[in-house]
């Protein structure tokens, strides 16, 4: 069952009559994300979507549209661009903010470089330097919530996270200090200056994203998808040269079959082998993978034990 | 659909489910062999266990390391907040809350069971039912969690491990059938979690146990979606009025069903107001439906143009709440600071957040007694008591032994928005007491 949610529907006795007795995980998971978006939108201010253009934001802002339909979104989509994003997400994310009609602000990590309120950091890795843009618009436009596409099966430290997370004016996280959160009632009480990060996302593991995407048929940025990419090898990593830099001396440039299983900064994620080019054959390559998404493309993470941790109390998601 | 989508678990069933237990009986062994056993641990994270193992001077790799994962828990060995673990069978997902064992432990098992419908309860084969247990199990009776697990860990370590298992299942169903589960709801498995025995590989360890293991019998359980013990309840979170060129009048009242269901046709009452109309459609961003159950997440579209707005409740006349202005509840309080009469704070009640003042502390329950003392002075962290409320605004609210949804509320700070204390509208306490559950 498949819809495009932009179709209009204003003909409602046209509409597919859906058999309601049917109710498998990914719905329970839907439902869930929707009573949560929905929460947020009777209980706060100012909301707004964090969208990098990966596969959870994508899937994230597909159900924040499906729960306020036939109504248009009732928030914003923000992006943190760090610069070094691949040139397809960024296309991708004006392709979508432009087919729903979304109202998009940009944080520039080059803003910041560019005048001395960040430093390039030595290992060039941008992914750090998001957080003070990412607080500053949140300050600036005042959002009260801010909902991301977090995952608590990534990582040990967002496997404690809240669905409704209370960070302080510095937009840190304490995890010795939160709020128990019981049934699905979420409190999103907050003094002024504290905001709230959401995350609808919070129960879906990576296989149920894949599996929603397949069945609900989302679009997704063509880099997911087995493609031809000059890469290099770096780490274990297939990395795309960019204005990050690289290759050097002694990585050679091939051209290979490639897809990218998370989207991050194009200095610190990198692509994996892949002939896999639609949703089935990406659902038989996650289910059959022995690395996560994390350990098998994302440099950041490798930095410590504890690496997300100490990014999420510096306000990072 | 594709012979893998067929085939994956993709129309499985999830099950929430929940840990307790305390300090040292091996919670975070057993999650981690469960993650482990499931094969939902990939081989990077197995990676970074064995080296953290052996930085740590083990030979063998520790399972616990795979879900403590905070910083402080890793230097202290010891779990210090809620984390939320995902397995998958071919026959089901699983969402698990791996709750901590130490000092908060009312707190942190409110949290955890809230919202599951299975809790296993560890115990240490050489120590067995000990208080500790006898709290937890008064308090999931209280929350009302439906099926239950013991596993008797360690069972490796006791000298007649037969006898000892049949002495911790004899007590621990005593237990709960004074707390009034049937005895189908309850079943004692015994485990070793070190070595994997009765977890997911049946155990040659074991030959005095015939029954399943914990993973099957996790995927075999049945568990009923919600028991229709009452008709529809629908609070309103949202009203969607598009405005647009395309849908100038539309107007739909967005929800998850919290109880019943709900079918085009049937008729309805708004409460508080007590306006009665017609559930016309009831609708997705993917169609119409031909009915909504409890748990779904839909938008009902009525035969009327009444007034509706977030935090009423849709409900079926049949059997519809009357709108509660005074009511007595029970509570655990969840807060440093105490609880006295006279406290003025919020309640949220489904998509209600209200003003409520506190009346009288009517008594503390004694979880290890399960007696209670009257008119206590305060409810300290992690007592529960019942008490009386009065709010500002009458909330639509069935007797929480009935329904966990539509019984369920939390109290919080005005002041710093803290959540104080998860409440159970109804005399919960009393039905704890008497071993009568619904």
């Amino acid at each position: 069952m498949t819809i495009d949610i932009s179709t209009s529907l204003a003909e409602a006795d046209a509409r597919p009559q859906l058999d309601g007795t049917q109710f498998d995980t990914l719905d329970a998971l839907e439902s869930e994300a929707i009573h949560i978006f929905r929460e947020v939108a009777g209980e706060f201010e100012r909301p707004v979507i964090l969208f990098s253009g990966g596969k959870d934001s994508t899937v994230l802002l597909h159900l924040a549209i499906k729960a306020f339909w036939p109504a248009p979104l009732p928030f914003a989509l923000l992006h943190v661009d760090t610069g070094h994003n691949l040139q397809e997400v960024l296309d991708f994310r004006d392709h979508v903010v432009s087919k729903y009609n979304l109202r998009l602000h940009v944080a520039k990590v080059e803003d910041y470089l560019a005048d001395g309120r960040l430093t390039e950091r030595p290992d060039g890795i941008r992914n750090p330097l998001q957080t003070v843009p990412l607080l500053d618009a949140i300050s600036e436009n005042r959002f009260d919530a801010v909902f991301g596409g977090a995952r608590r099966d990534e990582e040990r430290a967002r496997a404690k996270e809240r669905i409704f997370s209370l960070r302080n004016s510095f937009g840190q996280w304490d995890p010795k200090k939160q709020r128990p959160e019981l049934w699905n009632l979420y409190n999103g009480k907050h003094s002024p200056g504290e905001q709230v990060r959401v995350f609808p996302l919070s129960n879906f593991t990576e296989l149920d994203i894949w599996r929603y995407i397949a069945r609900d048929n989302v679009e997704l940025a063509s880099i997911y998808y087995a493609h031809q990419r000059e890469v290099y090898q770096r780490d274990g990593m297939w990395m795309t040269p960019g204005v990050w830099g690289g290759p050097s001396e002694g990585e050679d440039l091939q051209t290979l079959s490639v897809r990218y299983r998370t989207v991050g900064d194009g200095s610190t994620t990198g692509a994996v082998l892949s002939e896999a080019g639609d949703n089935e054959a990406i659902l038989a390559e996650v289910a059959a993978s022995r690395l996560t998404e994390r350990g098998a493309t994302r440099g950041d993470d490798r930095v410590s034990e504890a690496a997300m941790e100490d990014r999420k109390r510096e306000g990072y998601f | 659909m594709s012979d893998l989508q067929a085939r994956s678990p993709r129309s499985a069933q999830l099950l929430r489910l929940a840990t307790a237990g305390s300090v040292d009986d091996g919670k975070s062994t057993l999650v981690g062999r469960l993650l482990y056993d499931t094969k939902s641990v990939l081989a990077d994270q197995i990676d970074a266990v064995t080296r953290a193992s052996v930085d740590k001077g083990l030979s063998t790799p520790d399972l616990s390391l795979l879900v403590d994962g905070l910083r402080a828990e890793r230097e202290q060995g010891i779990t210090i907040d809620v984390a939320y673990r995902y397995f998958a069978t071919p026959n089901r997902t699983f969402v698990l809350a791996d709750t901590p064992g130490h000092v908060q432990y009312t707190r942190n098992t409110v949290s955890g069971a809230s919202t599951a419908q299975l809790v296993i309860l560890l115990v240490d084969a050489r120590k067995g039912v000990i208080s500790q247990t006898r709290k937890h199990a008064a308090v999931l009776a209280l929350l009302g969690v439906p099926k239950l697990v013991l596993a008797v860990n360690k069972i490796d370590l006791v000298e007649d491990p037969a006898t000892v298992f049949a002495n911790i299942s004899a007590e621990f169903n005593s237990l709960t059938s004074s707390l009034g589960w049937a005895s189908e709801d309850v079943v004692e498995i015994p485990v070793s979690a070190l070595h994997g025995d009765n977890v997911a590989v049946r155990s040659e360890n074991t030959p005095y146990y015939d029954g399943p293991t914990l993973i099957e019998h996790l995927e075999s359980i049945p568990v009923d979606a919600e028991p229709h013990r009452v008709g529809l309840r629908f609070p309103v979170q949202y009203v969607i009025r598009p405005r647009t060129a395309e849908f100038p009048d539309y107007r739909g009242y967005a929800g998850q069903v919290a109880a019943g269901e709900v079918t085009p046709g049937d008729e309805v009452v708004i409460l508080p107001s007590g306006v009665r109309t017609t559930v016309t459609r009831i609708d997705t961003a993917d169609g119409e439906l031909d009915s909504a159950h409890a748990g779904r997440s839909v938008t009902l579209v009525l035969a009327d143009d009444v007034d509706v707005s977030r935090g009423d409740v849709i409900a079926s006349p049949a059997d519809a709440p009357e709108p509660l202005g005074e009511f007595d509840a029970t509570v655990c309080w969840l807060a440093e600071k105490p609880l006295r009469p006279g406290a003025r704070l919020l309640l949220k009640h489904g998509t209600r957040t209200t003003q409520a003042i506190v009346g009288t502390l009517v008594e503390r329950f004694n979880e290890q007694e399960l007696t209670s003392e009257p008119a206590p002075e305060s409810l300290e962290l992690n007592e529960i008591g019942k008490i009386s409320v009065r709010v500002a605004e009458p909330i639509v609210a069935d007797d929480y032994t009935v329904n966990r949804h539509t019984g369920s509320f939390l109290l919080i700070d005005p002041a710093g928005g803290n959540t104080l204390a998860a409440g159970l509208v109804g005399d919960a306490i009393a039905a704890v007491e008497l071993g009568e559950r619904v």
